[in-house]
Parts: C-alpha cells; structure tokens; sequence
C-alpha cells in the first residue's frame, strides 16, 4: 500500500514540471499563433474571438503568466485555423445556400 | 462425324474480336457518359444572370410577406412587425436623423477652398441620383459607393477624405438620400464581365458564412427576415439599403451602408474588413441590384 502511495507521489511531483509552461514555450505558442492568424487575415477570413485570445495571451505573457499565456495562443491558433479552414470550404459551399 | 479443333489462329482471332467489343463497349460508354453530362441543366446559380437573380430574390420576399407593400420594404423591421411600427411612426414625429440633414445642407452648400462645391462633382448637381449608387465605373473597373464619390469629390479638390462610417459622411449622404425620396433604385449592371465579376463576388459575400458564429448576410436577412433574434426584429434584405443612410438607436448616431455593414461582421464575430474596401462595395452593388425597383426612402431609422 504504502508503496502504491510512494509511487503515485513520486510520479506526480515528476509530472508537474511538463504541466507548467515555460516562457518560451508560451512566446512559441503566441508566434504561431499570430501567424495563422495573419493568415486568415490575408485570406479575409478572421475571426473577433481570434482577435480577443491573442489579446488575451499577449497580456498573460506581459504580466509572466505563461501558462495562461500559452494557453490563450494555443486556443487563438486554434480559431484562426479553424476561420481558414471556414472560408476554403466557403468558396464553394456558398452557392448551396443560393435560394433563388 | 469430324470434330473440327479449333487453330491457334482461330484463337487469336477471337481475342482480337474481344479486344475490339471491348473497346467499342467502352467507347460508347464514355460517349454516353459525355452526352449525359452535356444534357444535365447548368443549375441558374452557378451561372451570372442577375436580372433572373432579381426577379427570383424579390418573388421571395413579396410571397413571404404577401401584405407588405413593395415600397415599405424599404422600412426594413418596420414594414413586417406591427408593433415596432407603431412605436416607429412615433418616433417619426421628430425624425432623430433632422440634425444630420441640417448639417448635411450646411456642409453641402458650402464651397471647397478651390471654390467648388459638392454639386460640381456629380450629375444634375447631386440632386435624386442617389438611386443609381453604388455604380460600377468603367474606368477603374470597380465599384463606386456614394461614399466613395462623396470622398473622391473632396480629394479631387484638394480636401481631406471624410471617415467613411458616420459624422459628416452620413450626413452628406442623408442629403442626398432626401432628394432622391421616392425615386426607384436603378442600379445598373454594363455588359463588362469585371462588373458581372464585382456582382457576383458581392453575391458570393453575401451568401458564404463567416465569423466564429458561422453565418452569412443570408442568415438573418432571408429565411429568418421578420422573426426575432434575441430582442430584435430582423430586417428583409429586399429593400435593406434603401433608407441609408440611419439613425440607429444602438449606435445613437448616424451610420453610412458601411457602418452597418461593418457592425453586421461584426456581430457575427467575423473581423470587419477594409472600409468602402472592394468586398463592402461588391456586397452594396449586389444587394442594391437585388432591390432595383424599390423606393428610396432614406435617410432612416432603425433600432
């Protein structure tokens, strides 16, 4: 029993340090975000809740929080994706939305 | 009785006989395949014919809202829910857009440092043409908004462009809107496939969904027009630009086409795009098209 103990504690306090992100992990993640996004920009596709995540990741990145940071740029790339992806399938999907 | 065996020859010969039925059979088959494909109808919307367009867009809205008058379509949320009505025509009683339009007739009269005015800049001294806006303008090759002839008049003698959204713009614009008062919209498509181009890509804007929100101008201003989204009332879209530009109560102020343009984007969480850019402007020219024949009745007002 108190071996099970040791060994859930012990993996635990080893698996800690992978959960926080480091700041440069959270400046990576706030690059590649912004890169997307500028994508989806050129591509006329962007999204405000894009907009508000970067936002929102470049305060936690200013205030040191990289957590919140990297987790703010993870979700902003996630959106400006997901705007491409939105307007590739638009170009054609449009017109089934054609009512006369 | 003799069995005649059958030659290697005879063999290949009937394998290149084969061969050709299967050859023939796959010809036919491809030439089949084509005449089927050439005979399938070229579905209307994958073709440019806004005139059909038209006529199809508004059939719609005068079969859903068969008691709307044609011209009240111009009155947008007022014309299809009785009680926004009545609480409009009080409203009325002192039209919130008066202040624009009386600082729209100071600006207009008043003369460019070169001595011009804003009449020297368009037909018939700018009086009842705001019908045939947006236009498409051969030389450029594009689309021209009244903002943007308001702001091509200005550059062109010496002054500074206005802001495209509100102040002086809209009212400048609800000027020009009030001489054209009853007057049909008659926007007029040339025969230049970059305008059929600049129409058709309004159309595509108008029809695509965007936004986190994953909807189009069509989502609200077509099937849903006359029901409620949230506490509003949404507006038809046939006849949508003819009383621009308005006084919102959301906004408090004046707005031009653009401004609501603008915001719709917004709304729908898509990140608006350039002012007066070619996407807003190839949206107005479809949109104004698929109203032609709609009076004019602004400037107006809205929630």
């Amino acid at each position: 029993m108190m071996r099970a103990f040791f060994f859930a504690a012990g993996f635990a306090m080893l698996s800690l340090p992978a959960l926080a992100a480091t700041q440069a992990e959270a400046e990576a993640a706030l690059a590649a975000a912004q890169t997307t996004e500028a994508q989806a920009v050129a591509a006329k596709a962007a999204w405000t809740s894009t907009e508000a995540d970067l936002a929102a990741a470049r305060k936690a990145l200013a205030a040191e929080n990289w957590d919140a940071a990297k987790a703010a740029a993870d979700e902003a790339r996630s959106q400006a994706q997901l705007s491409i992806d939105q307007a590739n399938e638009q170009k054609t999907s449009w017109r089934t939305a054609i009512f006369h | 009785m003799v069995i005649e065996m059958p030659t290697q020859s005879d063999g290949e010969n009937r394998m290149i006989k084969a061969n050709k039925r299967t050859r023939f059979s796959v010809a036919v088959s491809v030439v089949c395949a084509l005449m089927l494909l050439a005979s399938v109808p070229v579905k209307a919307a994958d073709a440019t014919n806004p005139e059909a367009d038209r006529k199809a867009f508004q059939a719609f809205f005068f079969a859903k809202f068969p008691k709307v008058a044609k011209d009240d379509f111009a009155n947008g949320p007022y014309a299809v829910n009785e009680g926004m009505r009545k609480q409009w025509k009080e409203i009325m009683e002192f039209p919130p857009y008066d202040p624009a339009l009386d600082e729209g007739h100071t600006e207009w009269d008043k003369p460019f440092a070169n001595g011009k005015t804003y009449a020297d800049c368009f037909d018939n001294k700018g009086e009842g043409i705001r019908q045939t806006y947006p236009r498409f303008i051969a030389a450029t090759g594009q689309v021209e908004t009244l903002e943007g002839a308001i702001n091509r008049c200005r550059v062109e003698n010496g002054e500074k462009p206005l802001n495209w959204m509100t102040g002086m713009m809209a009212s400048l614009t609800a000027v020009m809107a009030e001489s054209s008062r009853g007057k049909p919209f008659d926007i007029t498509i040339p025969d230049d496939p970059r305008a059929l181009a600049a129409y058709e890509r309004g159309k595509e804007f108008f029809y695509a969904r965007k936004g986190q929100l994953g909807m189009s101008c069509a989502s609200c201003h077509v099937s849903p027009a006359g029901e409620r989204m949230r506490g509003d009332i949404l507006a038809p879209a046939l006849g949508i630009l003819a009383a621009m530009p308005i006084y919102r109560s959301d906004w408090g102020s004046m707005g031009t086409t653009i401004r609501r343009i603008s915001s719709c984007s917004a709304q729908t969480r898509s990140l608006p795009l350039e002012d007066n850019g070619e996407d807003y402007r190839d949206l107005e020219y479809f949109l104004s098209y698929m109203s032609n024949g709609i009076a004019i009745a602004g400037p107006g007002t809205r929630p």
